[in-house]
Parts: C-alpha cells; sequence; structure tokens
C-alpha cells in the first residue's frame, strides 16, 4: 500500500492523532485539505453518470445493489406491524424468486430496533438503528449517548448517528470529534461485538463540497466505519457529486492510514438507473474494492422496489409492474 | 479506527464481475455511401480527373467510402461557384434572411446529431461520447450563435459598416472535423461571405454529410462548396487568385506555408495552428479538480488537440501526490472501440500519426524521461496508442517543446510562480494554458502573465461560440469564436 | 575671406535611438540627408543590421515593463510625448517643410496634427481594453472573459514621405497598448524622427521602448523581418510591392502579424482603431463559478 496521501495532509495516521490535540490544530488540518472545485467536481460526476452499463454488467449490478440496500422506514407514524413486514421483506425481496439476493439492513428508530431484530433473526440481514437524536442531533450529549446504547442494548448492529452541525458550521471540530468518539464508545458491547458506527453529515446542511470532505476526514479520524450523507429528511439528500467527494475522501484516508472506511448515500436514490451511476462511481473513484455491502450501502425505501422490476426484466425480458411486487 | 480491510475475497469477486459489458452505438443510423463526389453549386459533381482516395476507420482500417480527389480545375470550379453565389444572391442578402439559413442548418444539425456523432466517430476515431457530448453540441450551438450575429454586424464593434470579404477559402484539420468546419463556416456565412472548405484528407465524411444538410436546408447553390482532398487540393484552393479570405487550422508547418503563399496579396488570412500548453498546478489546488483536468487536457480526443495541456508544470512540493492521483486515475481510462459508449480513449487518426507519435515517444525515452502507461489491451486492428506520461523532463527534451499530437504528456516541475510562468512561456507556441489554485489573486496574475490566447483556470479544455480562441506568436493569428470571431471576415 | 559678419554653422552628424541611448551606427556609416531640393540639412547614420539587432534586444528588455505599466500610466506618458513634441513645435514644423516641401502652414498643420494624433492615441491607454475586451456569455458555469494583451516587439517601417505625422501615426497605436518598438525611419526625410528621437528621450518614455533607426528599409527591414525574436512587422512605409512581399514572406517564418503597406494612406484623415488592434492580442480567461 502507497504512503502517499492526500495534499494537504502530508503524513499518515501518527499525524492524524497529532491534528486532533487541540480545535485549532484540527481547524488547520481540515482547512489544509486540498478544496474542492464544485464545477469541476460536478463535471467528473456527470461524466461518470453516462457511462452505459447493459447485459452482464447490469444484472450484476442490480444485484449488487439489492444486497448494499439499507431499507429504511424512519416516519413518526411507524408501528412494529410495519417494522415487521419490512423486515420480512428485507429478507425476501422477491418471494416470487428465491434467487433475490437480501438487502443489507433494516434501518429503523431505536425503539424499533427490537421488533427487527426478532424477525430478522439470524438472517444475516443486519439492524440498523438512527440515533443521538435523530435527525437534528439537537439534544445534550448524554442524551445522545443514552439513545445509542439503547439501541446497542435493544441488539442494533450498526448504529447511524448524525454530527453536530451547528458545531461544525461554527468551527468547533473538536466537539463534533469528540462526539463521534464518545458514540463510537457507546457502540461498544461486553463481548466485544461492536456496532459498526455510521456517521451521518446532512451534506444539504454543510453546503460546500469542502465542508463535505472535512466533515469525511473528521469522522474517519474519529473512527467512523461508514460515512452518510444525509438522514432523508432535509433537501437535497444524497447527490452524485457528494458522494463522489466522500468516496474520494475514503479513498485518501486508505492511502494515508491502511484503513478501510464504508460509504452510504441516503435519500432520494429512487431509480435502478440512479443506483448504477452510483456503483460505477464506486468502481471508478474509491476502487472495486468499495463495490461490496461491507463498504458500501444506499439508504432507502423506495428504490428496491424499481431494483426488483429491473431484475425482473432482466430474467423475463418483460417490463414489470407495480402490481408485482410488495409496497412493504 | 475503522475497520481493516478483510473483504478481499468480495473486493476480488467484485472486480472480476464488473467488467462494464460492452455498450456500442448503433451505427445503423448512418448510410455511408460507397463514393463521394465534390459539393460545387449545391450539387455533388465528380471530380474532374477522376481520381479519388478512401476514407478508413482509424479504430478497425475498415474503408469506408471513396472519396473524390479535387484538381486545381475542380477547385477553380468550386471557387467560381462560390464568387457567383456571392456576387448573385448572398452579399446582397438581407441579414435577417442569411440568419434564418444559418437556424435552420442549426436545428438540422440538432436534429441529425446522432447521425453526425456516429459517423465522426467512425471516420476520426475520436470516443462516441466525446462526438455526442462535444463536438456535434458545439457545432449546432456554433451556428446558433452566428446566426443571430448575421442581422445585427452594425453592433458588433467590427467596424460601422461592416463588410463581408468575399470568397473564403478554408481548410480544416482532421482532430475536429465537423467542430472546426462549424468553427469556419458559421461566421463566414454570417458576415455574407461565401466558401470553399477542403475537410482534411482523413476525415471527410462529415464534411460531405454537412453538405446534404445544406441541401436540405435550401441554401442557396454555391454558397458552400466542399473539395474534398489532401495537401495538393489545399494548395490550390489557399493559392487561387480570386479568394479574399484564408483561414487554416491545422500545423504550424503548413501554416507558415500559407502566410507565406499569400504574402503579396490582398488576401486577408487567420490561422490556429499548434501548440504546446502547460498546465500548470500549485501546491494549493483542488487536486481531484486539477487531476481531472490534466487528464481532459491531454487524452481528450487522443490529445489531437492544438491546445492540449501537453505539457504538466507541476510544484514540486506536491509532484509525488499529484502523480500518484494522476496515474491511478489513467488506470481507469477506457481505451477501445470509438463506437462504445464507455469508451475514454478511441483510436489514433491515421497510421501516419500514429508514427509521429511513437517517433517522438521514442526520443523521449532516448533523452532519458521516463516513460508509464498504465496496463490496457490495445485492439488488434486500427491505430492505438495507450495514454502515456513522462516523468523526470526538462524544458531541454524535445518531448517539452515539440508538438506531440497524441495522449503523451511531459511532466516538468516548478518551484515558485516566477518560475511556472516562465517555464510556461519558455516556447515558441503561445495557444493556451492551464493554472490550478485555489488562490484568486495568484490566477490572475498567472493568467495576466501568461503569453497565452486561453487562459483555463481550475478548468481546461472548455469551448463555447461566445468565446473567442487563438493563440499567440507561432500558434497563429486571429481568433474564432465570440463578437471577435466575427473580424477575420469583414472590411 | 569670409566675411566677419557671417556665422559658419554648425553642421549635425546625427545618431540612432536605441534603447534611451543615442549610439553611432555600429557600421559607422553616415549619409548626407539633403532638403526637397537636394540641399545638404545633415549627416544622418545609416543602420546597419547589427543596429537592427541591438534595437530588437533593447525593444525586448523594455517590453515587460512598459506592458506592466497602468494604462493610465501609459497614457500619461504618450500626452507627456504630446506636451514636449508641442514645445518643439517650430523646430518640427522646419524639420517637415524642408523635407517635405511643404508650405508653412501645411507644415505646421502636419505638426499639430502629429501633436492632436499623440493626444487622441494617449486617450485610448485606458480605453481600449473595454472597447475589445469584455465578458463573454459562455453556456455553462463559468466566467469568461477577453482581454486584449500586447503582441510584443513592433518592427515599423514608417512611411517615406509623412516623416512626423506618418511616424507618429505608426508609432503611437503600436506602443499606447504596452508594445515596444524598433522604427526604421524615412530613408530622405529622417530629421523629425531624429527630432522625435530627442522628444521621447525627455518624455518619460522608457529606453528602449521606442528605437529608431534611421537608414534604408530595404537593407535594414529584412533582418527585422526575420528576427525570431520580433512579434510583428508593420510594413507602412514599404514603397516597393517586392520588398513588401518579399518581408511578408520572411515574417511567416515565425508568423509574426504583418500590416501590409500603406503606401496610399492621408496621415492626416482621422484613424480608426485599427492599427492599435493590429498588434493587439486577445487573451480569453475561463473559471468556473461555484462555491
Amino acid at each position: 500500500m502507497t504512503t502517499v496521501v492526500s495534499p494537504g495532509s502530508g503524513a499518515g495516521s501518527g499525524d492524524l492523532a497529532e491534528a486532533t490535540s487541540s480545535n485549532a490544530s484540527l481547524r488547520r488540518f481540515l482547512h489544509g485539505l486540498p478544496g474542492v472545485d464544485q464545477v469541476g467536481a460536478e463535471a467528473r460526476a456527470a461524466m461518470l453518470g453516462t457511462r452505459s452499463i447493459k447485459t452482464t454488467a447490469k444484472d450484476f449490478a442490480i444485484d449488487l445493489a439489492i444486497r448494499m440496500v439499507d431499507l429504511t422506514t424512519l416516519e413518526g407514524q411507524d408501528t412494529p406491524g410495519k417494522v415487521r413486514a419490512l423486515s420480512t421483506k428485507a429478507m425476501r425481496p422477491d418471494p416470487a424468486d428465491p434467487s433475490c439476493p437480501q438487502v443489507a439492513a433494516v434501518c429503523v428508530y431505536p425503539d424499533m430496533v427490537p421488533v427487527a431484530k426478532e424477525t430478522l433473526g439470524a438472517s444475516g440481514v443486519h439492524v440498523a438503528s438512527v440515533a443521538t437524536a435523530f435527525p437534528s442531533g439537537r439534544a445534550a450529549l448524554d442524551i445522545k449517548l443514552a439513545d445509542t446504547r439503547d439501541a446497542v442494548e435493544a441488539g442494533a448492529d450498526e448504529i447511524d448517528m448524525v454530527i453536530d452541525r451547528g458545531a461544525f458550521l461554527s468551527g468547533r471540530y473538536l466537539e463534533v470529534y469528540d462526539e463521534i468518539v464518545a458514540t463510537k464508545e457507546a457502540c461498544k458491547r461486553p463481548d466485544g461485538a461492536d456496532a459498526h458506527l455510521k456517521v451521518i453529515f446532512e451534506t444539504g446542511e454543510l453546503q460546500t463540497y469542502d465542508n463535505v470532505r472535512r466533515a469525511s476526514w473528521l469522522a474517519m479520524m474519529a473512527g467512523a466505519d461508514f460515512i452518510k450523507t444525509s438522514t432523508g429528511k432535509v433537501q437535497p439528500a444524497a447527490t452524485p457529486p457528494v458522494t463522489m467527494i466522500m468516496l474520494e475522501a475514503v479513498r485518501d484516508f486508505r492511502d494515508a492510514t491502511g484503513q478501510m472506511v464504508g460509504v452510504k448515500p441516503a435519500g432520494g436514490i429512487r431509480t435502478s438507473k440512479d443506483a448504477i451511476k452510483y456503483l460505477v462511481m464506486v468502481n471508478e473513484v474509491a476502487g472495486p474494492d468499495w463495490l461490496d455491502p461491507d463498504w458500501f450501502r444506499f439508504g432507502a425505501s423506495t428504490l428496491l422496489n424499481d431494483l426488483l422490476m429491473q431484475r425482473t426484466k432482466m430474467k423475463t425480458g418483460r417490463y414489470s409492474g407495480p402490481d408485482y411486487f410488495t409496497l412493504d | 479506527m475503522a475497520s481493516e480491510n478483510t473483504s478481499g475475497t468480495h473486493a476480488a469477486d467484485a472486480r472480476a464481475a464488473f467488467e462494464y459489458a460492452p455498450a456500442p452505438e448503433s451505427r445503423a443510423i448512418v448510410d455511408i455511401k460507397s463514393s463521394y463526389g465534390l459539393f460545387v453549386n449545391g450539387e455533388f459533381t465528380a471530380p474532374s480527373e477522376g481520381r479519388s482516395f478512401k476514407t478508413v476507420s482509424p479504430s478497425s482500417e475498415e474503408v469506408l467510402a471513396e472519396v473524390a480527389d479535387a484538381s486545381a480545375e475542380d477547385v477553380d470550379l468550386a471557387v467560381k461557384a462560390a464568387r457567383r453565389a456571392y456576387d448573385k444572391t448572398w452579399s446582397k442578402m438581407p441579414g435577417r434572411e442569411r440568419a434564418k439559413y444559418l437556424f435552420r442548418i442549426a436545428r438540422i444539425i440538432q436534429e441529425r446529431s446522432r447521425e453526425l456523432a456516429v459517423l465522426e466517430s467512425l471516420d476520426n476515431g475520436k470516443p462516441i461520447r466525446e462526438s455526442r457530448d462535444v463536438d456535434v453540441p458545439l457545432v449546432a450551438s456554433w451556428f446558433f450563435y452566428y446566426a443571430g450575429w448575421a442581422d445585427k454586424l452594425e453592433y458588433a464593434g467590427v467596424g460601422p459598416n461592416p463588410q463581408p470579404l468575399g470568397v473564403a477559402a478554408q481548410v480544416i484539420p482532421w482532430n475536429f472535423p465537423l467542430m472546426m468546419l462549424a468553427w469556419k463556416i458559421a461566421p463566414a456565412l454570417a458576415t455574407g461571405n461565401t466558401v470553399v472548405l477542403k475537410p482534411a484528407e482523413t476525415t471527410p465524411l462529415t464534411a460531405l454529410l454537412f453538405a446534404e444538410i445544406c441541401q436540405q436546408a435550401d441554401l442557396p447553390p454555391g454558397v458552400v462548396n466542399i473539395v474534398t482532398g489532401a495537401g495538393e487540393t489545399g494548395r490550390a484552393l489557399v493559392a487561387h487568385p480570386d479568394v479574399d479570405k484564408v483561414a487554416f487550422t491545422g500545423s504550424t508547418e503548413v501554416g507558415r506555408l500559407i502566410a507565406k503563399s499569400v504574402a503579396g496579396t490582398d488576401k486577408r488570412v487567420t490561422l490556429e495552428l499548434g501548440g504546446k500548453a502547460a498546465n500548470i498546478v500549485f501546491d494549493d489546488a483542488p487536486v481531484d479538480q486539477a487531476v481531472e483536468g490534466i487528464v481532459n487536457g491531454i487524452f481528450f480526443n487522443q490529445g489531437h488537440v492544438c491546445c492540449a495541456g501537453s505539457r504538466l508544470l507541476v510544484q514540486e512540493s506536491v509532484a509525488d501526490e499529484v502523480l500518484h492521483s494522476l496515474k491511478r486515475r489513467m488506470s481507469t481510462l477506457r481505451v477501445g472501440d470509438p463506437l462504445d459508449k464507455n469508451t475514454d480513449i478511441g483510436a489514433i487518426n491515421s497510421r501516419e500519426q500514429l508514427e509521429k507519435i511513437r517517433e517522438l515517444s521514442d526520443i523521449g525515452d532516448a533523452e532519458g524521461a521516463e516513460r508509464w502507461s498504465p496496463a490496457c489491451d490495445l485492439p488488434a486492428n486500427g491505430y492505438w496508442f495507450p495514454p502515456t506520461v513522462f516523468t523526470g523532463v526538462s524544458q531541454a527534451h524535445r518531448i517539452a517543446r515539440e508538438e506531440i499530437f497524441g495522449p503523451v504528456l511531459s511532466v516538468l516541475t516548478f518551484r515558485t510562480p516566477t518560475e511556472a510562468v516562465e517555464k510556461a512561456n519558455n516556447t515558441p507556441f503561445g495557444l493556451s494554458a492551464g493554472v490550478w489554485t485555489d488562490k484568486g489573486s495568484r490566477i490572475l496574475w498567472m493568467a495576466d502573465k501568461l503569453r497565452a490566447g486561453v487562459v483555463w483556470a481550475n478548468t481546461f479544455n472548455r469551448f463555447d461560440p461566445a468565446s473567442p480562441f487563438g493563440g499567440y506568436k507561432e500558434s497563429g493569428y486571429g481568433r474564432e469564436g465570440g463578437r471577435h470571431g466575427l473580424e477575420a471576415y469583414v472590411r | 575671406m569670409t566675411p566677419a559678419s557671417t556665422r559658419l554653422d554648425v553642421r549635425k552628424t546625427y545618431k540612432l535611438y536605441v534603447g534611451g541611448a543615442f549610439p553611432r551606427s555600429e557600421s559607422g556609416r553616415t549619409y548626407e540627408v539633403t532638403d526637397h531640393k537636394g540641399r545638404f540639412l545633415a549627416n544622418a547614420s545609416k543602420a546597419s543590421r547589427k543596429d537592427a539587432r541591438d534595437a530588437v534586444t533593447a525593444a525586448r528588455k523594455a517590453f515587460g515593463g512598459w506592458s506592466t505599466r497602468t494604462p493610465y500610466n501609459r497614457g500619461q506618458i504618450l500626452y507627456r510625448i504630446a506636451e514636449v513634441l508641442e514645445g518643439r513645435r517650430g523646430q518640427f514644423v522646419e524639420e517637415v517643410g524642408l523635407g517635405e516641401g511643404l508650405t508653412a502652414s501645411k507644415a505646421e498643420a502636419a505638426v499639430d496634427t502629429a501633436v492632436d494624433r499623440l493626444v487622441w492615441y494617449a486617450g485610448w491607454a485606458d480605453k481600449i481594453a473595454q472597447v475589445v475586451g469584455g465578458a463573454n456569455p459562455v453556456s455553462g458555469p463559468y466566467f469568461n472573459f477577453s482581454m486584449p494583451d500586447p503582441t510584443g516587439v513592433v518592427a515599423v517601417v514608417a512611411p517615406q514621405d509623412s516623416s512626423l505625422l506618418g511616424l507618429v501615426s505608426v508609432v503611437a497605436p503600436a506602443i499606447v497598448t504596452g508594445n515596444t518598438t524598433v522604427v526604421v525611419t524615412s530613408y530622405e526625410r529622417p530629421l523629425p524622427a531624429i527630432t522625435f528621437s530627442e522628444v521621447l528621450a525627455t518624455s518619460d518614455v522608457p529606453g528602449g521602448v521606442v528605437n529608431v533607426l534611421t537608414g534604408d528599409a530595404a537593407e535594414v527591414a529584412p533582418w527585422l523581418a526575420s528576427h525570431m525574436d520580433v512579434n510583428a512587422i508593420d510594413l507602412a512605409g514599404v514603397e516597393d510591392a517586392a520588398l513588401a512581399k518579399d518581408l511578408e514572406e520572411t515574417a511567416a517564418e515565425n508568423l509574426k502579424r504583418v500590416l501590409r503597406p500603406a503606401t496610399a494612406t492621408d496621415w492626416a484623415m482621422q484613424p480608426g482603431i485599427e492599427r492599435m488592434t493590429a498588434f493587439l492580442e486577445t487573451k480569453t480567461v475561463w473559471h468556473p463559478i461555484g462555491i
């Protein structure tokens, strides 16, 4: 593995530890990362979107995309019934076709974790829970940590936390960093089967790609297992260029430290065509190592049915219709 | 900290499986005739001496068509037709009517855009992604832009009562066959001139399809004439005593000959010639976009671009990082079938050009520069050259001075902005330059100091009909595009 | 014997004007300058190819500084030239009149027009960029603007007949935009150009911006046309069509911008901006617009 790192950081993990010794040094580090030119980044993302994925490559991509879905319900109106139905679908997305792979995880609020866990059992589909006063993150730290611990104790395999965007935007980077470190700590289990931590930036509120890159490095340095674009509650949610900036960050972080971090765009990805564009981006920006549910996820609710319709089309040669797929 | 990568097997599987299957654009949309005549006075005519030459697809060496080889006599007939059209119709037509013809042509180009793109990729070897997304849309926009000028010339700042020159002789290269045609014909027609255009020998087909578009638009006969042929045809056209204007895009070598041949005449001349542009990357550049800009700068259109960023000047402090990123990015470039929608780099336009690229690259080796190319399988037939970067290059190397006109990048380093400017300007050319830095005042300082007709700051290889394009020094004179592009065609 | 009451005049031998100094021709050659009736006026240096070479070196050296002066400053300096020229009006009227064979009133008109022309061009210094440059409305998220940039070193063959007005009319438009020049003067009527050199030397014009070579264009101009460090050539005063063609061909070697002979020009006519734009490059700069 190369030791060359992203410009501005100029060093390996030792220096990264140094960077987090004070808010000033952390600020220096994050602002020393190379800038992102918006127009150039968007042009590159758009170019990747013109890739034409056909036949065998499309078969592969659709199955991979299904395996990467975090099937999500995050509504005030969620009930155990809804979560059970969703979990069932997660295990058998296409009841008519046993060869259809299951999704990666079901993503719910903390109080729904026991229901999801019970339904999913040993299926291999993970339970992901949002936490830390999702979606705004506006609560005291001890409340956020209690929120996290509740979900972990209830059996969540993955925790999707939100960063404190207010602190980030006002330059209190160390505060954001410390909160992620504390939440990571709260993900621990006595048996060592720690919950994986996904860190949500709410990129729609960070506004600039420079901020997305800084947030990515900050979260990775704090121990994030995944970095995630959005809660799905703020527009814009995931976009190809935002996801590309995060893919560049995980790529550069591995160059610098040897460690891989996953990426999860969430919100707004509704069609197979979109999902395939993201996979092309993963393939060409971060590299094929990330083409795996361990390293890339889609946070989505309606995407799955479109993937299933496309999958059926590829298999039967006919266009399908929504009535042939379950609504849960 | 994050988990170590333990999923090597998955990744390996994924890598094996996510091979993009071929996604070829259908060539059924284009109806290529087995042979083409000359387009003179609104009709396709047989060449006087009956000679013809073959145009081949550079990606397969397949013969696409037989094309007429215009003799001096044919050129004379074309110039006469253009003169008649100039005297009788075109120069007398109100600007608003000329405008409508140009708008009509622009619209037909849009309607037939896929056909034009496929034909361009077949004949030239460029990826369909570029002919479809760059060349043909620009061609349409060029005609739309200049159409609008035709009845507004008195407001163009090119004199109080601008008048056309007469017959324009236009000779264009093979790297952007249709786009160069648009750059030449659109402003000439908008200003009331008539034209005789010679497309390049290796890429005549889209110009001949454009001739059909002129017929489709009911353009008066003789306003546009297309004579196909090689250098001899071009010489006859440029030297014809009854042309009033010569416009040429191509090599500096030929540009020099043209400048000499018009000496002592009243012919007006514009020349858009070679380049050896510096693409300058500072240590505070937005690195990922800079790498894209470097790639776009030298590998766009296989590097067959006069304004290509063929000299990368990178600040020493970030040279290793930038090169690392560049090589990684180059490894994702897809070289192959120009009609495959996923191809990034197509075929070299001709065997002759391929040999020139090989020769200069071999000189790079011999002079001690270090050559690198990503692993890529090149097709067995056709003319191919892998994307290549030479490191350890100094200003004294021939590959840092001569235009290679291929996918070959020379990398040099610098320490200070002053050194960057000195090295960038240390060339007889002066067509374009690139600057990558996040510091606004430095961009403007660099833009001020660089002796080049186009400076792309934090971007590269952007073109627009509203934006003047053309060089300093041996890169030629005159500007194409924008209001400035009108000056070459009026008195 | 010469009567005691008549004073013998001091006959002048003039030198070249190169890099702000007044050297003799390196060749040591001079030639006799006469008035329109053939009466002796003075000796002038006859420039050689090496003088042309030195003048190009001086012009190149001056280019960086002159082209980066503020336009306002260049305008001020051109206006200063007009002021100093006006101050020596009498001398110019005499020299123009003798050389061109003009009546006093016509010579005065020529000198006055030359002064006015300098004033006219002086005002262009900080305006030409707005007239020929500007923002270009490209279809994309880019700020795109074009601006004029001086071509570099311009060789000028000054008009043969109009020895001051013609000279000023070709030199002023070249230098006002930031070019530097090597001027070959009228062969037969070099005195106004020589006096003009003295005006330049006392008008805050940096040395090397205008270099004045008296002598034979047919001998000197080919060296300027073939010089690879000259960017443009103005053939205004080349009267021999064969020479003009040769010079244009030679100039093609490094793609010099060429202004063809202007021998039929009435220099008293109000000029347009073409003599400025002929020696201006258009530089277009793109930058993305983003956050």
